[in-house]
């Protein structure tokens, strides 16, 4: 085993460090990380993110104390707490909100990864991890949505888990195995309950801490995409470390408190004036306790699921429904092997691969109000055809990493037969007129999607034109 | 080719409008203009809601002194004035009890097709003006058990329990012409009660604002900490980001 580097604390800093690396561990990821100089707005969301699982596992500490899970009195200890809890209330609002909260930063931070490319050079497994985080996060936000016993955690969790009953052979056995019993209920609530539990505590504070290690080890990337320990070394900290880099603390550590004390300014603006977020945090049915024998008018996942929920409503056949919704959150993880453009940030990217990756954003986002919405034949079409959209984005991405040699007519022209093979093999039903008339109607979405990302630069020269990399961060 | 995107554009937003229109179809609610501040309107909300719902309807997760202490009463005042229910050993509730009631869920059921359903959360279940338009809009209908209807929650299984104070409507359609013709509805006063429909619009008011109240007791004062947060967390913010900025002097 390699000498520790010798120290030069005294007193009893200096007994901590011959014992255990305080210091050390303190400088080589607060004083002694030196980030790139150049961060901007989508940089806060990490440490957001941080704050916000802070927020949760200790919201849910004090909940915990109070809450019963049993199918019995789980509804009834939840309005306790909301009640004859002293500061209950306050408790619960700030872990109803934060799950919310997490996934609107959380979403922001993976969009950020997108448009600068920081799952590139050598990050990959900071991506992988990342996006174990965003899975667990699912799980442990499912599964939470339960405890309450209300209407619409018995009913959102039911059709989630009647997905896997849609698995060949083994779909019955699965879905009996997750619930512990043969139709959900106490044995389901009391399992996810401890699910809940242990998931959050233990499992994504270990995931955050390797998502992190790796981020050191490789460094951050930044707003320009650029690698600044590849760049001149020497700044006015450090003869050895990066030009353009600065140290993490205090630097960004002051520049963290300013975005934590913003966000928190929105977060308890919702807490104390709107915590039900417009019947999008907290949903109106599930101010009735959860009944087996009453099905409501119209279930709805909360709102950070309803884009994978469009997915699943969008194919009609069950168990290609699920896979598809399962394969819409999979296809994220080999996102850093799609994408094998060398230049990272979209700033130097052409401008084509800006509007495929802000038509993405956009398509999520009607992905997701779609899954709130009851169906409709517009909506539903509508549904369909951002869900094609949604899949064909990783495709032209992979098309746009070599924008120089990329065939461009041809794709379009691939991709639009293959949307309108599956429309009539798979989508059109003889006879059905409203719906007919609805796809043909709505296929001018794929169309303009397709013509934007792939023609645009193919007969315009400046939208497929990349802008060299500086070899310095820029700003 | 402009003008046909723009004509594309309009045939989609018009078609995924009118289909909005029609998913929110169904009665429209009144507001119900409740303010959970105003004390007096809890009161008499209060009064009306155990003297004519909470024989039925329990209130099982609100406490009467939780009660009392909120809308400005002494405990006193709530046993002598709130109190009807006994416990299981024959006394009057005390302050400190949850406001049940001693309605037999099994027997409710035979008798209304469904048990009566406990309210404590049915201001946010179904909302202050479900509440309302629902409490005005009942009306004679020979054709149901208990002998009235609503257009609000049509076949409800409740009778018109404060008819004597509003008196009885009558549902008067109307069929427009044509072949897409929609049946236009109006409940009308045919028999008075003891109650103008002022007056009986702000009974339905306050036991609305009550129950709005009864919904989230912690709504009355949460908004007040939610202005001292918000002024400690601007205050706040102005240091942090002077902090920032004195700090960032030596970045260039």
């Amino acid at each position: 085993m390699a000498e520790r580097p010798a120290h030069n604390y005294t007193g009893f800093l200096g007994w901590v460090e011959d014992r255990f690396p305080m210091m050390e561990t303190w400088q080589a990821h607060l004083a002694g990380y030196y980030a790139p100089k150049n961060f901007n707005f989508w940089y806060f969301f990490g440490s957001l993110a941080m704050l916000v699982l802070v927020i949760q596992i200790f919201s849910g500490l004090f909940l915990a104390l109070h809450y019963k899970p049993d199918a019995n009195l789980a509804f009834a200890s939840v309005e306790y707490i909301m009640r004859d809890v002293p500061g209950g209330w306050f408790i619960r609002y700030m872990h109803s909100t934060g799950a919310s909260a997490f996934f609107i930063v959380v979403y922001l931070h993976m969009f950020r990864a997108l448009i600068y490319g920081s799952y590139k050079g050598k990050r990959e497994l900071i991506w992988l991890i990342g996006m174990a985080i965003y899975l667990v996060l699912m799980a442990t936000a499912f599964m939470g949505y339960l405890l309450p016993w209300g209407q619409m955690s018995y009913w959102g969790a039911q059709v989630i888990i009647n997905l896997f009953n849609t698995i060949p052979y083994i779909g019955e056995g699965l879905s009996t195995w997750i619930r512990g019993d043969f139709v959900l209920g106490d044995a389901t609530l009391n399992r996810f309950f401890a699910l809940h539990f242990f998931l959050p505590s233990l499992i994504l504070p270990a995931l955050v801490f390797v998502h992190i290690v790796a981020l050191h080890a490789v460094g951050s990337n930044n707003p320009d995409g650029v690698e600044i320990k590849q760049g001149p070394k020497g700044n006015r900290w450090s003869e050895t470390a990066p030009a353009d880099g600065i140290p993490f603390h205090p630097y960004y550590s002051v520049k963290d408190i300013l975005g934590v004390v913003v966000f928190l300014i929105g977060f308890f603006a919702i807490l104390f004036f709107a915590p039900e977020g417009g019947g999008y945090f907290m949903e109106a049915p599930n101010f009735e306790p959860a009944n087996a024998l009453k099905t409501p008018e119209h279930i709805a996942p909360v709102w950070y699921f309803t884009p994978f929920y469009t997915v699943l409503r969008a194919i009609p056949d069950p168990f290609l429904g699920t896979l598809a919704m399962f394969g819409a959150i999979a296809v994220l993880f080999v996102l850093p092997w799609i994408d094998r453009n060398p230049v990272k940030s979209w700033r130097y990217r052409n401008s084509a691969h800006k509007i495929n990756l802000l038509l993405f954003a956009a398509v999520f986002i009607v992905l997701g109000w779609m899954g709130v919405e009851a169906v409709t034949p517009a909506y539903k079409e509508l549904g369909t055809r951002m869900t094609q959209i949604y899949f064909i984005f990783f495709v032209v991405l992979w098309i746009h990493s070599t924008p120089a040699k990329a065939k461009y007519v041809m794709w379009f022209g691939i991709l639009l037969a293959a949307i309108v093979a599956y429309d009539i093999m798979f989508r059109y039903i003889p006879g059905d007129a409203e719906a007919t008339s609805q796809m043909l109607i709505q296929f001018i979405w794929p169309v303009a999607y397709l013509a934007l990302t792939l023609l645009l630069p193919a007969f315009k020269a400046s939208c497929n034109a990349e802008k060299p990399v500086p070899d310095r961060v820029t700003g | 080719m402009k003008k046909f995107i723009v004509s594309i554009m309009f045939a989609l937003s018009a078609s995924l409008m009118t289909t909005t229109a029609m998913a929110s179809g169904g009665v429209e609610l009144e507001d119900a203009k409740v303010d959970i501040h105003n004390q007096p309107s809890l009161q008499r909300g209060a009064k009306y809601y155990v003297n004519y719902c909470m024989g039925c309807h329990s209130l099982n997760f609100s406490r009467y002194n939780r009660v009392a202490a909120d809308l400005g009463l002494t405990e006193e005042q709530v046993a002598k004035n709130l109190i009807f229910t006994r416990d299981a050993d024959g006394e009057l509730e005390k302050p400190g009890a949850l406001m049940k009631n001693g309605m037999s869920q099994k027997q409710s059921a035979e008798w209304f097709g469904a048990p009566p359903p406990d309210l404590s959360l049915v201001g946010r279940s179904r909302g202050s003006d479900w509440i309302y338009s629902y409490l005005k809009a009942f009306y004679v209908d020979p054709t149901r058990p208990l002998g009235a209807n609503n257009t609000v929650f049509p076949n409800a299984g409740m009778p018109h329990v404060l008819w004597e104070l509003q008196g009885w409507q009558e549902k008067h359609c109307t069929k427009g012409e044509g072949e897409h013709a929609v049946e236009h509805c109006e409940l009308k006063l045919t028999k008075a009660g003891s109650m103008t429909p002022v007056e009986y619009d702000q009974t339905v008011r306050d036991i609305t604002n009550f129950l709005t109240y009864v919904g989230e007791p912690a709504n009355l004062h949460r908004s007040t900490y939610g202005i001292f947060t918000l002024l400690f967390l601007v205050l706040f913010a102005v240091v942090a980001y002077l902090l920032k900025k004195e700090y960032w002097k030596d970045v260039h």
